[in-house]
């Protein structure tokens, strides 16, 4: 017994500690980062609340609150720990899906559409961390097209002070009613506060920006994404205007209209779904932007923010793959 | 491997190796004809007819059929009682025919129909094949019928044409598109996967 001790005193004044990498952790803790991210996003609640009032708030708290309802209930289901529902993972995808839901739809529908993002998005892959999909932009896909028509009707914001029942969008009015024939291209002023038609949380380019600075600051999210989408989708829509600027929209207003600021800055990096390293980075970017760019110009559908992220999270594995950073000293084999 | 009583024959058909869940064959047709309760009632009886009878006359001819053109007889086989139930479908129920366009024709290539005559009906005898056949088409019949309940309950409020759910129910289009059967299917799998994993566990304690 006495042995015992001195070998183990004797081995501390030696100790020489042995551990894996990593040696040098950060501070941020997974709740750390969601909070985080919560917090950027209140500049968009408000501006939701400002021009859409009391819908906006209700779906917002529906949505948030079934998301993390049916994460309790999936963490059940598989016999987890309860404690990761506090982590705001589910609060996050709650509130991202409700910022990108027209401001009229049932709020029983926002419900379901949380409720898939958590349990078919997220859950089913294996939880935080193992989801292909941006799970947020599952429960949206899954009502666009459980939905249809709910979910494409638009009302004006409150601020508009128009008396009607439904309201184009920006990009609808561009593709539908062939606005810039008539000269009523929503003009680059609204589109920035965002007094125009749309999901509650897109309309104001001004407020998510707020956001997102806060965001790139704290190193949260890459700039590198919202760069690399920002950059591929101006050059893309240069070159159609600069072409045709009788039928193409300018850059700077397919930059502010729709979902492509929350798309770039708040989905697009979602850092499970977004790849590891900076090849692979720049290259989920302009991806996200070119098939933006594409569907804008050529699809049948007004918008493709959505779509064009969930491809491009598809190849996410498949450029963490191949898109490995060479180790130091390491040498390929030749072919 | 010890030789399998009747009843076990019949029963691994609709649960332990079942065509859809177990063995994921002939999906194609289950996801593509699914979106109603009577298509897929049509599509199972579809099935269930041309597997019972070439299992019957594959078991029946298995040992007068060389070896090597053995596939190519099981097909003729198949594609006769194919032809019968796509000619009957379509002289008594023209609609119904029309509305499950190319698939009763495809059952010719489906992989559930000629896997049994390959693996089972031309290696058995004629009782014990008609049995496993009775099984195979039940378990693609259930599984079929069970993803046409819930198809066109979420998707159209209604089980075969009367409505059940009331207005306050937005009907769910997505379940009656391709991705919704994707979904469902899946979903099918993995809660058949969850039920024979507990019940082997409990097999296991015991």
């Amino acid at each position: 017994m006495k042995d015992d001790l001195k070998d183990k005193a004797k081995s501390r004044e030696l100790s020489l500690i042995i551990e894996s990498s990593p040696h040098i952790r950060d501070k941020d803790t997974t709740p750390k980062i969601m909070y985080r991210v919560i917090i950027s996003l209140m500049p968009a609640v408000a501006t939701s609340f400002y021009f859409f009032r009391w819908r906006a708030i209700l779906l917002i708290l529906i949505s948030t609150a079934s998301a993390m309802i049916t994460e309790v209930l999936c963490l059940m289901a598989r016999r987890r720990t309860l404690k990761t529902v506090l982590d705001g993972s589910a609060a996050i995808t709650g509130l991202l899906l409700a910022l990108t839901l027209p401001p009229s739809l049932p709020p029983a529908m926002a419900a379901i559409g949380a409720s898939v993002a958590i349990s078919l998005g997220k859950q089913v892959y294996g939880g935080l961390g193992h989801n292909i999909f941006n799970p947020a932009l599952v429960g949206r896909a899954f009502l666009q097209a459980a939905f249809p028509v709910a979910m494409t009707t638009w009302i004006p914001p409150v601020t508009l002070k128009v008396d009607v029942a439904t309201y184009a969008t920006p990009l609808g009015n561009l593709k539908f009613q062939n606005a810039i024939a008539l000269g009523t291209l929503t003009p680059l002023k609204d589109l920035f506060w965002g007094n125009v038609g749309g999901c509650i949380g897109e309309t104001s380019a001004a407020a998510l920006l707020i956001g997102a600075i806060y965001l790139i600051l704290k190193k949260t999210i890459d700039w590198r994404i919202p760069a690399g989408i920002i950059l591929s989708l101006s050059a893309f829509t240069t070159v159609f205007w600069l072409i045709n600027p009788d039928r193409y929209a300018p850059p700077l207003f397919h930059l502010f209209a729709g979902g492509l600021i929350i798309g770039a800055f708040f989905m697009a990096t979602d850092m499970v779904t977004s790849p590891i390293t900076r090849a692979g980075i720049w290259l989920y970017a302009c991806g996200i932007g070119l098939i933006i760019g594409v569907i804008r110009l050529f699809g049948g559908l007004p918008e493709g923010v959505m779509y064009s992220i969930l491809l491009m999270n598809t190849f996410v594995p498949l450029f963490n793959h191949y898109l490995r950073p060479r180790i130091l000293g390491e040498r390929r084999p030749k072919k | 491997m010890a030789e399998k009583t009747r009843k076990q024959e019949f029963f691994k058909g609709l649960w332990g190796e079942n065509p859809i869940t177990r063995q994921l064959l002939g999906l194609c047709s289950v996801l593509a004809v699914s979106n109603a309760v009577i298509n897929g009632l049509a599509m199972g009886l579809a099935v269930t007819f041309v597997l019972i009878f070439s299992s019957l006359i594959v078991s029946l001819i298995r040992k007068i059929v060389p070896n090597q053109v053995r596939i190519a007889s099981f097909i003729v086989i198949i594609a006769t009682f194919v032809t019968i139930a796509d000619r009957t479908l379509a002289a008594y129920f023209p609609h119904l025919s029309k509305a499950m366009g190319p698939y009763v024709p495809l059952i010719v290539v489906n992989c559930i129909i000629l896997g049994r005559a390959e693996a089972f009906a031309s290696k058995n005898k004629v009782s014990r094949s008609v049995i496993d056949a009775l099984g195979m088409s039940g378990g693609y019949f259930l599984t079929i019928l069970l993803m046409g309940l819930i198809r066109e309950l979420l998707g159209n409020r209604t089980i075969l044409g009367y409505p059940i759910l009331g207005k306050w129910f937005s009907p769910w289009v997505v379940m009656l598109l391709p991705p919704g059967a994707f979904i469902m299917l899946g979903l099918i799998i993995a809660i058949s996967n969850v039920i024979d994993f507990k019940i082997k566990e409990r097999q296991k304690r015991v």
